[in-house]
């Protein structure tokens, strides 16, 4: 019931900014949904895998360029001769999908080998290997990054417009959820969170913890792919700094923000975390030191983020 | 054929030699006691048959085979079950989930992310059968982490024994549990038809279920033996069970 009045709430923000003349409110939410998308990965392995990876935007990063790459030769020379370009959504996310899964399983099998903060290190450093690997791709802009002259096109829709591509990734984003729920009530989803409970436990009965981490760790860097494509599509652009380390940190903030391993709470934190942004800078340059206070204020007084403090609230009223 | 054995195993750490040329069996049909004082390197030699820990020399056989290298999963997979000292289990989870996923380790289908858990009602049926008759029959839907320790225990026996394993290895079953629930845990060890390793310092409890014991000093097995052999062996006395008064 809830999540129907959310989603209608997402249906109504093109009208509401239409009709309260603020575009840019329908620019926040749109990103907002594509940065729940990638907040939700993380959360995945974060929240029911346990695994804090600090090197999460290097999947979104290789998912925008997937779509950076494939504009780029689009109706031009093939890559490497062999690899015609796309423009056409229902191709460029699959490849960005399959790419950023196929790199997180690279990064993701040499990473899991360690635990902890070696864990956290090592994924990190992983993530800055990349993003210097694409300053230095000269051929795709190197640190300026790639433009995207036009949105992907879907399905003969009219991409230009705003409100039809926010509506585009909302269904995406849609779908994503869906998906996700499934892959959480799901036995892989049972047997993952009981090793972030007990890895030990896991192991005496006969799972073996890499290979189950290590099957996560690549949908999470799928799900975060498919965000980093959608993102290429509405800025239109890729660059390196889709895969700072900055940027691995505020996926973090985000899922911190909404709770820790709660279904919803990446999209609060998304949400909240952008909002902030926005507002924040608005008044101040120095909006971090604001944010981190309110950061600070959430971990220490929120138990389980904004959705723990939603839930709470909802069993009391 | 031994459903365990350990042949010539040998640990050092550092300088400290903790499994000292350890040889030891587990037949079918029989309680194996491995008794020893703090430091006896009782854990470690657990550690190493789990496949927690690798050994530095030896062998270690399960149902034949040889797993001195093999992986904790493998060994599981193998039939080989086990308690621990200080209880491991998912503490988020119900009594009835921590066995569920015992079911659900045997079961398999465990990478399969397009079903749903609540969905596969073969694994609860068989949680909630695995439960039913116990103490915690009327618990089964309280967190792990709210059960009390005598229950918890419990509970860590009966997610072994739904994984269905051939050998079973306890690490100290008995331990900081009161007299009553001694008794309840003695009582329900004796019903398990399996083989079984018990690593534990309650003589009462080792003596009531024993069908062998060996005796465990300084990483070295000093003797070994049935009940009676090893309540009248006078170096077994003297390195471990002390005065008269601890025997009784």
């Amino acid at each position: 019931m809830r999540v129907l009045i959310g989603l209608l709430a997402l249906v109504a923000v093109p009208f509401l900014a239409d009709a309260m003349g603020q575009p840019a409110l329908l620019s926040l939410a749109t990103r907002i949904l594509i940065y729940a998308i990638a907040a939700a990965s993380l959360n995945f392995i974060l929240g029911y895998g346990g695994m804090v990876s600090f090197g999460h935007a290097a999947f979104f990063g290789v998912g925008a360029y997937s779509v950076g790459i494939l504009f780029a030769h689009a109706g031009g020379d093939a890559l490497w001769g062999v690899v015609p370009g796309s423009t056409n959504l229902l191709v460029t996310l699959p490849v960005a999908v399959v790419l950023s899964g196929t790199v997180a399983g690279v990064i993701g099998a040499l990473s899991l080998r360690t635990n902890g903060v070696q864990f956290i290190m090592i994924t990190l450093a992983f993530a800055q290997m990349l993003f210097f690997f694409f300053v230095s791709l000269t051929p795709y802009g190197g640190e300026d990054g790639i433009i995207i002259r036009r949105s992907n096109e879907f399905l003969g829709l009219n991409m230009r417009d705003k409100a039809v591509l926010y509506f585009v990734i909302l269904g995406i984003a849609v779908v994503f959820f869906a998906g996700l729920w499934r892959v959480v009530n799901s036995s892989f989803g049972a047997v993952l969170q009981g090793i972030r409970q007990n890895e030990r436990r896991m192991a005496a009965l006969g799972f073996a913890p890499y290979r189950y981490k290590l099957y996560a760790f690549v949908l999470a860097g799928m799900g975060v792919g498919l965000a980093g494509a959608l993102m290429a599509n509405f800025l239109r652009f890729a660059s390196p700094d889709m895969m700072h380390w900055t940027k691995s940190g505020e996926f973090m903030i985000m899922v911190i923000l909404g709770g820790v391993g709660s279904f919803f709470g990446p999209v609060f934190g998304a949400a909240a975390f952008l909002v902030l942004e926005t507002y924040l800078a608005g008044w101040t340059e120095h909006w971090q030191l604001a944010l981190g206070v309110i950061l600070l204020v959430v971990v220490l007084g929120t138990k389980g983020g904004i959705a723990g403090l939603l839930a709470r609230l909802g069993g009391r009223g | 054929m031994s459903v365990l054995r350990v042949t010539h195993l040998v640990k050092r750490f550092g300088g400290l030699v903790a499994t000292d040329d350890v040889s030891l069996t587990v037949e079918a049909g029989e309680i194996h006691a491995l008794i020893g004082p703090n430091g006896a390197g009782k854990s470690t030699l657990i550690n190493q048959l789990c496949g927690e820990l690798a050994p530095d020399g030896g062998r270690v056989e399960l149902g034949g085979r040889d797993v001195t290298r093999a992986s904790v999963p493998a060994r599981v997979a193998l039939g080989l079950g086990r308690t621990f000292q200080v209880t491991s289990l998912l503490e988020e989870a119900t009594c009835r989930e921590n066995i569920a996923m015992a079911v659900q380790a045997r079961a398999g289908l465990n990478f399969r992310i397009w079903d749903r858990i609540a969905g596969r009602q073969g694994i609860w049926d068989q949680a909630d059968a695995t439960l039913a008759g116990t103490g915690l029959v009327a618990r089964v839907d309280v967190r792990a982490q709210d059960l009390s320790h005598g229950e918890r225990k419990q509970l860590e026996l009966l997610v072994a024994l739904a994984r269905k394993p051939r050998v079973l290895l306890l690490d100290e079953p008995m331990a900081g549990l009161g007299h009553v629930e001694s008794a309840q845990m003695i009582a329900q060890l004796r019903d398990i038809p399996l083989p079984m390793l018990l690593v534990e310092h309650d003589m009462a409890a080792v003596f009531a279920l024993a069908t062998r014991i060996s005796v465990l000093v300084y990483g070295r097995i000093i003797a070994s033996g049935s009940v009676e052999d090893i309540r009248e062996n006078p170096e077994v006395r003297a390195a471990y069970l002390g005065a008269e008064d601890a025997l009784c």
